[in-house]
């Protein structure tokens, strides 16, 4: 299948088929666009097939084994627990590719052209004229595209800190992470984020030494103070030991071992050397801007990353969504990409409120969270109505066994408006949607706790805790 | 889903209306803002805009039915739905699907004052509701708003049915409610077409001619935060408007006079002159009291007039101009002689002047050239007014609308009607009795409103 610039122009282009790109892509179809989708390498970019998704079938079988340990706990006996290391390697490729095939099918059932190649935008040809995308096809040879409207939805990728030279065998980043041949017996994470922290999560489960370095004091320095406090506590207690508030000065490859020196950020002490089989990168990431022929295009960049306008316009019929531009996750990608999809196609669409994203974060125990922390709202001079309810007095958290973290509302003290909710502990990833909703369809603290909660849930948490901040939980 | 269409509140007092004339047919598609149909009203021959899309599928009434107040009158839908089950519900009387507009005449701006002449006053354009991304209501008559939204509307004292949403699907969330409270409206600025009521004072007052556009543009800073506005650029006619009139308030020394009548006499005549007129047309409350004025002005001259800087103008002939709203302005056409010219020929020719001037139909010298002019917003409601001078006239008659109260009849307090009359004066040209006098002779005609034939 050939095509050239003279053929009649399509109506939209996306270059990058990550939870972005496809989302805009079908997004664009569903409204009659003609719409073509270029991609380099596997379908549903980083976040389908090394990210989000490997990650979590990781993550399930960390989950699946700790439970396994604690099976006295639950009246269950058990022979000897091994881990099949590879097999669990295995699993989460297998997973990855499903999810891809899914990705596949959908382009095609929604009549999206998957062009397999690498894009590069050439000079426009004319002010009103389309913009030709050239792509050097996977399989060899070439093809210019034209189109009236391309979104460039290329993603990130890790970038190393200054002094790490990743060697794809003992100093990695997260793509080697999920893939190593042989579990570590011994892991340093650089990096406290959430990559981080779920792969900490994930090799300790395992039983792998872990050792986790972050330049901020805290972990998970996004969230709350009180959730990154409650998680160094449960990190601790699972044996990951916490370097914090230190920087990374060097890491090498010393044979049999990788070597990382580290220094206090604050304080007088001097370097100290840490060792293990495998230090892994978790911090830094950067845009791929490269190659894509943006120079023609007056683009700018902050940051390195693409600068856009108010509605992600880089340029006439030029946009730019996801990871490119700096701006978050996954499902903040796809959420720009329905909206720039929706404006190319010029029907109705509501903008992107940058303020209700959730934040999701899987390792052991969960951390989900949305809105502001209690440290940025009492910043901002925002009045507040603070509610806590813990896990440990909930009928279905004693039932299953989980009593490590709590839930945190933050309402607006006057008008009762949700400011920022977060948690840590079981299922919290997916009851997070309850205030995000609340969050972005405005629902005040009144209307939440005169909402019926099923029992046992763990959602009525969330219910107590806003009872809480007006004073009057049930539970507590 | 097939929608029935309800007869919309087209007046403020109209509990019934008739149907005069079906302008879109079954099968015709129809689009927010179109005429489908013309209602006579208590007060006057209205405009029906629908407020939906679609396909006219049934019509429930015949040219010439009277209708009540939300009674079914069509069914909206696409095409070639099954609509038969709402026909059978219309035409049970069943509530309509879709709630009558709320129809509070988005322009509130002076229709002619003339009451069941064909085709008269001032349509409410209903399309203020529907701006592309801001809509008051949805058509199903459902407030849709967050309950952040709410709560704050009832704290900041904002009717949420007057606020325009700018959320998912048009539901108002909390930043429409504090553009609202923080008088920004921007989201109703944003609306296409019948933008907000502007001014009384600017409503009240004559039409401009044509007249050099004032150099003075300086903006007005609506609200301080970026977003909280909406610039809507001013048309050639709103910008002749505002110099127009902010030249004569602030040029013209005004006073003014007040008089309040019974107008059971007028009422009664005006009956009676219809019932004469049988088909041949009909006469206004507003017809009359132009006439009336233009009576008065033969027998005070002196307040035929105009100020011309060094002398004072008087004037053999009596021409008096009736304000008429049009979308985003308003007109002053004249009646030339109206002194001379029998009822039935003014109110004739009212009513073709203000349908033309809705239409822009009017010539120049159509509106140009009054001597006196007549405000009337009785129809909505107003009880008076005082209207601004539309120069070089030395003054204009705001008519306010009748009401029903207690009144002193033979020493005792029983029910009856009032009607006020407000007299701006150019000090310059009418002094206060004067103005008075020429008042009380308007006044007295309308209250024995045979004098008007004479």
């Amino acid at each position: 299948m050939t095509a050239d610039a003279t053929d009649a122009p399509l109506d939209l282009v996306v270059i990058g088929s990550g939870p972005g790109g496809y989302v805009a892509a079908i997004r664009a179809a569903q409204l009659g666009l003609k719409v073509a989708c270029v991609e380099k390498a596997e379908l549903g970019g980083i976040c389908l097939n090394w990210g989000c998704i490997p990650t979590k079938a990781l993550l399930r079988t960390a989950e699946v084994l700790e439970l396994m340990h604690r099976a006295s706990e639950f009246g269950l006996k058990t022979g000897p627990i091994e881990v099949d290391f590879p097999a669990v390697i295995k699993r989460s490729r297998d997973v990855a590719s499903r999810i891809s095939k899914g990705v596949a099918f959908l382009l095609k059932k929604n009549a999206i052209e998957h062009v397999g190649g690498t894009a590069r935008l050439l000079p426009r040809p004319g002010a009103w004229r389309p913009h030709q995308v050239h792509v050097d096809l996977v399989g060899g040879g070439t093809r210019v595209l034209s189109a009236r409207h391309v979104i460039v939805a290329t993603g990130a990728r890790a970038k190393p800190l200054p002094g790490i030279v990743f060697d794809g065998e003992r100093i990695i980043e997260y793509r080697k992470a999920m893939t190593l041949p042989t579990q570590p017996r011994s892991l340093i994470v650089i990096g406290a984020g959430a990559i981080g922290v779920e792969f900490a999560s994930f090799y300790r489960a395992l039983g792998t030494e872990v050792t986790i370095v972050e330049y901020l004091p805290t972990l998970v320095p996004n969230e709350d103070a009180e959730v990154s406090a409650e998680l160094g506590k449960a990190f601790t207690k699972r044996g990951i030991t916490l370097t914090l508030g230190h920087k990374i000065t060097s890491a090498r490859n010393a044979g049999d071992r990788a070597v990382v020196t580290v220094e206090p950020v604050a304080g007088s002490t001097g370097p100290v050397e840490l060792t293990a089989d495998i230090v892994l990168c978790a911090a830094g990431i950067a845009p791929n801007t490269e190659g894509l022929g943006l120079e023609h295009h007056a683009v700018s960049f902050e940051r390195g990353f693409i600068k856009v306008d108010d509605h992600l316009r880089i340029g006439d019929g030029l946009w730019a969504i996801g990871d490119v531009i700096g701006r978050g996750l996954a499902h903040t990608a796809s959420a720009e990409g329905v909206w720039v999809a929706e404006q190319i196609a010029g029907g109705p669409t509501v903008a992107v409120d940058y303020t209700t994203i959730p934040a999701c974060t899987y390792c052991h125990p969960e951390i989900a969270s949305v809105g502001l922390t209690e440290a940025k709202a009492t910043a901002r001079g925002i009045p507040l109505k603070v509610g806590k309810f813990p896990w440990r007095p909930l009928g279905k958290a004693v039932a299953a066994g989980e009593s490590i973290g709590f839930v945190k509302v933050l309402w607006h003290a006057e008008t009762g408006a949700l400011v920022g909710a977060h948690m840590i502990g079981p299922a919290v990833t997916d009851l997070i949607a309850e205030l995000t909703l609340a969050k972005a369809t405005e629902v005040n603290v009144e209307s939440l706790v005169y909402t019926i909660h099923a029992h046992p849930t763990f959602a009525e948490a969330i219910k107590e805790a806003s009872e809480a901040a007006l004073g009057h939980a049930i539970h507590l | 889903m097939a929608q029935i269409i309800g007869l919309p509140k087209l007046s403020p007092t109209m509990e019934e209306g008739v149907l005069v004339k079906w302008v879109k047919k079954v099968g015709d598609k129809v689009s927010p803002g179109d005429l489908v149909a013309e209602v006579e009203t208590d007060k006057a021959n209205m405009d029906f805009n629908i407020e939906d899309d679609g396909v006219l599928l049934h019509l429930f009434v015949k040219e010439g039915d009277t209708v009540k107040l939300g009674a079914p009158v069509a069914i909206l839908g696409k095409a070639g739905e099954n609509v038969a089950a709402l026909i059978a519900q219309g035409a049970a009387g069943g509530a309509p699907t879709a709630a009558p507009a709320v129809a509070a005449p988005a322009v509130a701006a002076p229709a002619v004052a003339a009451p069941a002449v064909p085709a008269p006053a001032v349509a409410a354009p209903a399309v203020a509701a529907h701006a592309p991304t801001a809509t008051a209501a949805p058509s199903d008559g459902r407030l849709l708003a967050s309950p952040l939204a709410k709560t704050l509307a009832v704290e900041l004292g904002i009717d949420l049915r007057t606020v325009a949403g700018t959320g998912p699907g048009g539901r108002i969330v909390e930043r429409d409610v504090r553009a609202a409270a923080s008088g920004s409206a921007a989201p109703r600025l944003a609306a296409p077409a019948g933008a907000p009521a502007p001014s009384t004072a600017l409503v009240a007052a004559p039409a401009p001619v044509a007249a050099p556009m004032s150099s003075d543009t300086a903006l007005a800073k609506l609200a301080d935060a970026p977003g909280d506005w909406t610039d809507v650029p001013a048309s050639n006619m709103r910008k002749r408007i505002a110099a127009r009139l902010t030249e004569a308030k602030r040029d013209v020394p005004h006073f003014y006079l007040m008089r309040r009548f019974d107008p059971e006499p007028l009422l009664g005549f005006r009956t009676r002159l219809n019932a004469l007129l049988g088909d041949r047309g009909k006469v206004s409350v507003n017809d009359l009291i132009v006439k009336s004025a233009a009576l008065a002005l033969r027998r005070v001259p002196e307040c035929n007039a105009a100020w011309i800087g060094d002398a004072i103008r008087r004037y053999h002939r009596v021409h008096v101009g009736v304000a008429v709203a049009i979308e985003d302005g308003l007109v002053t056409p004249v009646v030339r002689d109206a002194d001379l010219k029998g009822l039935g020929v003014i109110a004739a020719e009212i009513g073709d002047l203000a349908k033309r001037a809705r239409e822009r139909g009017l010539k120049g010298h159509e509106i140009t050239g009054s001597t006196f002019t007549v405000s009337n917003l009785g129809m909505f409601s107003i009880e008076r007014f005082t209207a601004i001078i539309n120069p070089p006239e030395a003054a204009i008659l705001a008519v306010g609308g009748v009401s029903d109260e207690p009144v002193v009849k033979d020493g005792a307090v029983v029910a009856g009607k009032r009607m006020t009359l407000t007299l701006s004066c150019d000090h310059r040209v009418i002094d206060g009795a004067l103005g008075a006098k020429l008042l009380a002779v308007i006044v007295e005609q309308l209250e024995k409103p045979e004098s008007l034939a004479l």
